[in-house]
């Protein structure tokens, strides 16, 4: 009699499992299919999300290798190929901007930094608010409204001037952008997987765990978290688009990362102010940007459809 | 003969998901006669929802149907929107076993009956809230005027099912299709909503047709019992054929697997080996033979028709199984 | 006669649901309002209600899975409810628990493995790695999972196999106790029966105590040697098995039996239903006296103004003031 062939529905596969005839024909234990692996295949058949994800890979692998492989760095002026327009010809592809630096450098070590501001701030962000949220979610009580309180006073400070502050005080380092970003946006996260975690608190899993003796801090690693890190992945890639627009916006104001070093948005800035005569130079950044924040948002809702436990 | 009211043919349900067709229910033939009260009993997997909510039209988007269901002459099976609007509420009515689904939360219950009143039967508004006090007192629902202000969250889950059971049949219909109305009831509210079906169908001659997985709620209040498994109706008959005389193995196997007050209690509970399969992957020949202790090597490779129980006695005992003669085995086995 | 393993005292658990307004009264719900009862070794206690009554926050507040608000849980000497935390734990090893919902029950993101072995990492943490497996896969075994299954996730099984797991997870430590909360009361029909058996085996085998907890009568019946009946958090009626199915002596009892859908037709259609009026009261406001008198057909005077006590009538424990000439009563009508 052969084992049951693995099957893709959640309805009983296995046939005839008598409590008596129990064959050891193969012994071999047969692989499972975690939810991961589900949710992997919805979102495979998302073609607008596997085009964003392969488009975000692509961009990415430029952004680093980029750099790397052209002839031309970001920060060198040419005063004698200033403000030259895209040429397929030879030399600069998308021309060069008013200190004569090649501009797609300038826009893949732009998207370099942005993509690592998204990314470094998501992971402080991450991991702050992921502890916070479900300590004060599951431990409850007091020790819970103490934590939220903080977290409402955190949230009425006002942002935009604390993060000139920072700046101001400690210099613009490159650094301190991105921790300054993320230490505002945890606040958010912890919100909520604490509301998750309130929900997940209840579901007899949980309980089951702590009937069998599991403790507390034990209970949020191994059943908290991984149930939780659906909702936190569709929040973050939901999120990365508007932490890189807040570094653009920070960048508009002027107090982004320091030239010669770029981001998008000091792109964007400079590039708004060369508008009527070299588009280009505004058109270009702006494209990049667009699309990298696109490819998110595509992405994120592909997630939320993948990993949405409704599809049973 | 009286003309039957409800002629189902060859009814089947198909689901496209993205692992695949599910065959849901396979070739259903039902007749339901005027006031006449049919239970449906089947397990999960069993198809019965799907066949009830396929006969008004309700299924899901990628649910698929091919058949006849004939209504008084009228052929409701993919019939056109606006057609089966009319028969909605106003011929056939629908209790299902969430009172929720039914109700609409942010709407008093005064309302809600008298809609259904006001769309189909053009009362005006005295008239139909006088119907809906007749029929909240009909459902045996205490202080029915006030009631008519008051909202679903206020009532308990058998006091919804009652204005439910009222809604379904305030427009008076000819035939009520009830999806598993006391599954989610306590046992003595379940007792009390069982004893007014059996009043209201005397009362209003309305037919019934009821799904469950419990076959005692049918030994209740059933004429005639169909039992479905894997999509197919394996035994149809009067209760009594079904009950005292089952010639399917399941049907058998059900009513011996179950525990019951009734009977001496034994040791061992016997059981039916296996699960019930998945519709997805159904094996050639007979659903049932993977777990029947009657089976023979025919079974696993055709699949038995619905026939007769006797070649040549016109009974209305039908059975889907290659074993002739009757039943026995799970009953020798253990004391009746 | 020796000590009983488990022996609860006058248990209460309060849930507060704050105030009523600004400055109303402060609302308590009463889930379980004074329970006591004993349970030997390799003993069953089938404990018996309707929604409402406390069935499921008793099992809980026994093992501290939710807190009590009063009363004594004496297990194997020691009083659970006066233990630290940490002690706790310890005694946890004794005390298993299985749940209504299987699949609900067991962590969605863990393998088979990892669910059944997770008590053994925390309360035996100091059993090697190697013997851990040896013990999963032998469980598996023993519950009737091929251990082949032992890398899946619970989704990928039916309802019936994901409950084995769940009793194979209440096992792995051999506790002495187990608290079935309604373990069968999602399953299929023809499931039930594999799994009551199941159980039942394991009871023998591991010379276990159970506390069953349902709704079903018949299922109670067939595995239980002493029941327990449940009304809005206080035990009407408490007795051995026989005793209470043949000679029921509380009125809600009665109106338990009574109501519990009959499997036999004809004697369906010969004794008319009488069900039991009116639904549970609530909670918050229980009835004065008896909280059963508003529904119970044989109430008096004293039953609003005085509590009845557990007593002892017969062969069960009554807690009904008209105990005794009840029983007379039926016994005339209805010779049993």
């Amino acid at each position: 009699m052969s084992t049951p062939p693995p099957r893709s529905r959640p309805l009983a596969h296995a046939t005839a499992v008598t409590e008596a005839a129990l064959t050891g024909a193969d012994r071999e234990a047969l692989a499972g299919r975690s939810l991961w692996q589900d949710a992997w295949r919805r979102l495979r058949r998302n073609r607008a999300a596997m085009a964003s994800l392969i488009l975000l890979g692509l961009i990415v692998l430029a952004a680093i290798f980029g750099p790397m492989i052209s002839p031309y760095d970001y920060y060198t002026p040419q005063w004698t190929l200033l403000n030259q327009w895209p040429t397929l010809a030879g030399g600069h592809i998308l021309g060069t901007d008013n200190l004569g630096r090649d501009e797609l450098v300038r826009v893949l070590w732009g998207c370099r930094i942005s993509l690592m501001i998204g990314l470094v701030a998501s992971v402080v962000s991450l991991s702050i608010g992921v502890l916070w949220g479900t300590t004060a979610g599951y431990v409850g009580g007091w020790v819970d409204s103490l934590m939220m309180r903080i977290v409402d006073i955190l949230y009425s400070v006002p942002f935009i001037p604390f993060v000139i502050v920072l700046l101001v005080l400690f210099g613009r380092e490159l650094i301190l952008i991105f921790v300054a970003i993320g230490a505002v946006s945890w606040l958010d996260i912890a919100r909520i997987v604490r509301g998750q975690t309130l929900t997940l608190k209840k579901r007899e899993f949980v309980e089951a765990a702590r009937a069998s003796g599991v403790g507390g801090f034990a209970i949020i690693r191994r059943h908290l978290i991984p149930n939780l890190l659906g909702i936190v992945v569709i929040y973050i890639t939901l999120t990365i688009p508007s932490l890189i627009l807040f570094e653009a916006f920070l960048s508009f104001l002027g107090l982004g990362v320091q030239a010669p070093m770029t981001s998008l948005g000091v792109l964007v800035s400079d590039g708004v102010a060369d508008l009527q005569s070299f588009p280009y130079l505004l058109i270009v950044p702006s494209a990049f940007l667009a699309v990298i924040i696109y490819c998110f948002n595509y992405l994120g809702d592909g997630l939320r459809d993948a990993l949405d436990p409704k599809d049973r | 003969m009286t003309e039957p009211l409800l002629q189902v043919r060859d009814l089947n349900v198909r689901f496209t998901t993205h692992d695949g067709t599910v065959q849901a229910v396979t070739a259903v033939d039902l007749d339901v006669a005027p006031g006449e009260f049919t239970g449906i009993v089947g397990e999960s997997g069993s198809g019965k929802s799907q066949f009830l909510l396929s006969l008004l039209g309700l299924l899901a988007n990628n649910g698929s149907t091919t058949g006849s269901v004939r209504y008084r002459h009228q052929e409701l099976l993919n019939a056109k929107e606006s057609v089966l609007q009319q028969i909605r509420g106003r011929r056939i009515g629908m209790v299902f076993q969430d009172p929720m689904t039914a109700l609409n939360p942010h709407l008093s219950i005064g309302r809600q009956l008298t809609e259904g009143l006001r769309h189909h039967l053009k009362l005006n508004r005295r008239d139909a809230t006088r119907r809906a006090i007749d029929m909240l007192k009909a459902v045996q629902l205490t202080d029915a005027e006030r009631r008519l202000s008051q909202y679903p969250h206020e009532l308990s889950g058998g006091m919804r099912q009652r204005v439910t059971i009222a809604m379904a049949l305030i427009c008076e219909p000819d035939l009520i299709l009830a999806d598993e109305p006391t599954t989610a009831l306590d046992v003595t509210v379940q007792a009390q909503i069982l004893g007014l079906l059996r009043e209201l169908r005397s009362r209003f001659g309305t037919a019934v047709i009821l799904v469950t997985h419990d076959l005692g709620v049918l030994a209740q209040v059933a004429d005639r019992v169909a039992v479905m498994y894997a999509g197919r109706i394996v035994e149809a008959g009067t209760l009594d054929d079904v009950f005292y005389r089952p010639r399917h193995p399941y049907t058998e196997g059900l009513q011996h697997a179950i525990p019951r007050l009734d009977r001496d209690r034994t040791q061992r509970l016997p059981t039916i080996p296996g699960a019930p399969p998945d519709l997805s992957r159904l094996p050639p020949g007979c659903a049932f033979a993977p777990r029947c202790a009657y089976r023979m090597s025919r079974c696993e490779t055709e699949i038995p028709p619905l026939d007769l129980v006797d070649p040549g006695v016109e009974s209305g005992h039908r059975k889907a199984c290659f074993h002739q003669g009757a039943l026995g085995k799970l009953a020798t086995e253990h004391k009746a | 006669m020796s000590a009983p393993l488990l022996s609860v005292r006058d248990l209460r658990v309060d849930f507060d649901l704050g105030r009523d307004g600004l400055f109303g009264p402060r609302r308590i719900l009463q889930a379980v309002a004074g329970v006591s009862f004993d349970l030997a070794a390799g003993e069953t206690l089938g404990i018996v209600g309707e929604s409402g009554c406390g069935k499921s926050t008793l099992a809980r507040a026994i093992l501290r899975l939710v807190p009590a608000s009063g009363g004594s849980v004496n297990f194997d000497g020691t009083d659970l409810l006066a233990l630290s935390a940490a002690k706790m734990r310890e005694q946890r090893r004794h005390l298993q628990i299985i749940f209504q919902d299987p699949l609900a029950s067991l962590d969605p993101r863990m393998t088979v493995r990892e669910i059944i072995e997770e008590p053994l990492r925390a309360l035996l943490p100091q059993i090697p790695k190697f013997e851990r497996h040896d013990r999963v896969r032998a469980m598996m075994q023993r519950v009737g999972l091929l251990p082949q299954q032992i890398n899946r996730y619970a989704h990928e099984f039916s309802g019936g196999q994901a409950q084995r797991i769940g009793i194979a997870r209440a096992l792995v430590v051999k506790p002495k106790l187990i608290v079935c909360d309604e373990p069968v009361s999602s399953l299929d029909v023809s499931i039930k029966s594999q799994i009551i058996n199941l159980l039942q085996d394991l009871q023998q085998e591991m010379s276990l105590s159970l506390l069953f907890i349902a709704h079903d009568l018949a299922s109670v019946r067939h595995i239980s040697h002493r029941v327990l009946v449940l009304y809005l958090g206080r035990v009407m009626e408490l007795a051995d098995r026989d005793a209470l199915y043949t000679n029921p002596r509380h009125p809600y009892t009665r109106a338990l039996l009574a109501a519990a859908p009959d499997l036999d037709p004809q004697r369906a259609r010969a004794q008319p239903m009488e069900p039991l009026e009116g639904e549970p009261p609530s909670p918050i406001n229980p009835p004065s006296g008896c909280v059963f008198r508003t529904r119970c057909p044989f109430a008096i005077d004293r039953c609003a103004t005085e509590v009845p006590r557990l007593r002892e009538v017969g062969r069960s424990h009554v807690a009904c003031h008209k105990a005794e000439e009840i029983f007379e009563l039926c016994a005339k009508v209805a010779p049993e």
